[in-house]
């Protein structure tokens, strides 16, 4: 297998195209997808290759563009669609919700939406409250879609690769942060080393991103290049950590996360997306349903943004989304904490 | 309809207003974004400098905002844009404290918390979205409260020719229209949803036709003029307010910057914006106003330099004023 370092970006895109040119069904729709090539390059380089009829632009009209997508896909072809930005779903979200996610149960089956919608999320860059928010959870939350949230190019690919041969609607969503794009900021750690040949990662299968014996760190997207900054800081303290990628919220790789808390007897849940009610509840709540079977360290913690719409400002935004610091300090403090006694 | 020479010279100004604040935003916007204090390999980055995140400048679309606004009174409520700054200053909305909160600092109309996409000045009547077609329902909705406690106020809203395709402009125009609501939607069409042109996006030439589906007046501005505007828009207005109901407006009108701040424009032809910028509609205001005798080469230094005097100190104020505490985040979720 020949690799090369690509961005998250580039991985996808080439995904996308090697797709396009195995199967002819495969076509993509969204707002500024072919001749920008995606704002968040998800999509370039495809127009050139394959034309407009297959890359094809769209007015801004997510509900008539995404309830297509999932016409089209009863019909037979695998369209992907971009939302451009997740926060945007306020405009399309029956077509997701009510009929993308439920067709396949309310036809009893029959009725098969292989349907790939890609989104951007994500802040740190002071885009405020409307264009920052990740809301994964609000995805997984509706029971029909399938959830991808890679955190690198090399599993960006596999993931897409992967989506856009599943049978089931797939919300593919990407972070702004890792795509590697030059005009953003972004984690390095994300670009990393991709083979130019086809290849497949299964949904429902974490990664480990980094080993460890003291605590583990379940997180995703973006916030894995976050904590496996803040795991090499906690190393030179003598704290050893491991770190879960979840790759997918649906399906979800719980196996993973009970063997690797069995493991270091400690959780953190690392998120970028709401505290409350969310992913984050969602995993310690497994974990409280297994006590039975784990002895816990110390108590789990979790760490998102607040009950607060993303600010602008940017001590502000800083303040609310879970930095590195933010998790070095959680891990460092339940390396001090105890379990109370049972009576 | 004729403006008055009041009107006439406060357009004019407020124009030359709009474009100096615009122009010096592109400026300050690129401070600590360009190489080499940002990370290796990247051309600029967005998330830097004293004014970060996107940013949507408004250039060339001057006239559709002081055409409009011209006849609106302090109780009548605008409803901008992802692109705001023309429609906020045409408004009346305090520019030290606008650009204080596109710095993201606590003097600023939303101590920071909105930015630039999100201005929300109700002493002023004016607030916008960042979110496509989202101007639209909420315009209606101020005008349905004029309607209900008797008040003779209007309520515009501002979008582009890209939200015309959202279902939040046919619902609004049809809520509107059904009940004659003192409403007046204001389309820019500047031809570019982000990058893709109106022939792409838009199954029609004039979106002022899409009025007749509603069974409303539909206006169709050609020339992206101060006066042409001020003239469709008196007319609807004046409608409004006298209990004729809702009117929808567009403007053929000119965008010189890119959709944001950083947009290659790889979309556009090359030299377009060059051309465009002959037809720049402030000189041509410039021009009717001398031949009315309303301007000479003495006062138009003199509103000039009152103009940039103006800007500069909006931007010092915004610069010398401090970042709010990190503990506001949690502040103003709730009432």
């Amino acid at each position: 297998m020949t690799a090369r370092k690509l961005t998250m970006a580039q991985a996808i895109a080439e995904a996308i195209g090697q797709e396009m040119e195995r199967d002819g069904r495969v076509f993509v729709m969204g707002e500024d997808i072919a001749k920008y090539g995606g704002i968040f390059g998800a999509t370039g380089g495809l127009l050139d290759r394959f034309g407009p009829e297959r890359i094809m632009d769209t007015p801004i009209s997510e509900t008539a563009f995404i309830g297509a997508a999932t016409g089209a896909a009863a019909e037979g072809l695998r369209p992907i669609a971009e939302l451009m930005f997740v926060d945007f779903f306020g405009v399309c979200m029956d077509q997701i919700y009510n009929h993308l996610a439920k067709n396949t149960y309310m036809s009893g089956g029959s009725v098969h939406l292989p349907v790939v919608l890609t989104t951007a999320i994500g802040g740190g860059y002071s885009d405020a409250a409307q264009h920052s928010q990740c809301l994964y959870s609000l995805f997984a939350h509706v029971p029909g879609l399938k959830v991808v949230v890679p955190s690198n190019a090399y599993d960006a690919k596999g993931l897409m690769i992967q989506a856009i041969r599943d049978d089931n609607p797939v919300m593919y969503c990407y972070h702004k942060g890792i795509m590697g794009l030059p005009w953003m900021a972004y984690y390095e750690g994300s670009s990393n080393d991709v083979p130019e040949e086809s290849y497949t990662i299964a949904f429902g299968q974490a990664g480990t991103a980094r080993s460890g014996r003291d605590l583990t760190i379940v997180t995703l997207s973006q916030m894995v290049q976050k904590a496996l900054v803040a795991a090499s800081e906690l190393e030179k303290e003598g704290i050893s950590v491991e770190v879960i990628d979840l790759r997918t919220l649906v399906p979800l790789d719980v196996d993973a996360i009970v063997r690797s808390v069995a493991k270091t007897g400690r959780l953190l849940i690392a998120d970028e997306d709401y505290l409350g009610f969310g992913l984050t509840g969602e995993i310690a709540a497994l974990i409280a349903e297994r006590l039975d079977q784990l002895t816990l360290q110390s108590p789990v913690r979790r760490l998102g943004v607040p009950g607060t719409p993303i600010p602008y400002s940017r001590p502000l935004e800083q303040a609310v989304i879970p930095q590195v610091r933010h998790i070095a300090d959680a891990c460092r403090s339940m390396m001090q904490q105890k379990l109370a006694r049972a009576a | 309809m004729e403006p008055t020479q009041q009107q006439l010279l406060w357009m004019y100004e407020t124009m030359l207003v709009i474009r100096e604040y615009e122009e010096t935003m592109a400026k300050v916007y690129l401070e600590g974004k360009l190489p080499p204090r940002i990370q290796k390999g990247l051309a600029f980055d967005i998330g830097s400098g004293p004014v970060p995140g996107e940013m949507h400048l408004a250039a060339g679309q001057e006239p559709v905002a002081v055409g409009t606004c011209a006849h609106l009174r302090a109780e009548d409520t605008v409803v901008g844009t992802h692109r705001p700054h023309h429609f906020a200053i045409a408004k009346g909305v305090p520019l030290d404290r606008m650009t204080a909160e596109i710095f993201g600092k606590a003097a600023g109309l939303s101590r920071g918390k909105g930015g630039h996409m999100h201005l929300f000045d109700p002493e002023h009547k004016f607030s916008c979205s960042g979110i496509v077609g989202a101007s639209m329902p909420p315009a209606c909705g101020a005008a349905l409260a004029a309607k209900k406690t008797g008040k003779d106020w209007v309520a515009i809203a501002f979008f582009g020719e890209g939200a015309a395709n959202q279902g939040a402009f046919h619902e609004s125009l049809n809520l509107a229209a059904l009940w004659k609501l003192p409403a007046v939607f204001v389309c820019e069409d500047n031809k570019y949803a982000i990058s893709v042109d109106k022939a792409h996006s838009t199954a029609i030439r004039n979106n002022a036709e899409r009025a007749a589906a509603y069974g409303i007046p539909g206006i169709s501005v050609a020339t992206n003029d101060a006066l042409e505007v001020y003239a469709a828009a008196g007319e609807a207005i004046a409608r409004a307010r006298s209990g004729g109901g809702p009117t929808l407006i567009e403007v053929k009108t000119d965008r010189y910057f890119g959709h944001f701040q950083g947009d290659a424009e790889v979309y556009r032809p090359k030299g377009e914006v060059a051309e465009l910028r002959q037809h720049d509609p402030i000189p041509r205001l410039a021009a009717r106003l001398r031949e009315r005798g309303l301007l000479d080469d003495a006062t138009d230094s003199a509103t000039r330099a009152r103009v940039v005097a103006k800007v500069t100190q909006a931007f010092e104020f915004a610069r010398r004023s401090a970042y709010p505490e990190a503990s506001e985040a949690l502040h103003h979720v709730f009432a």
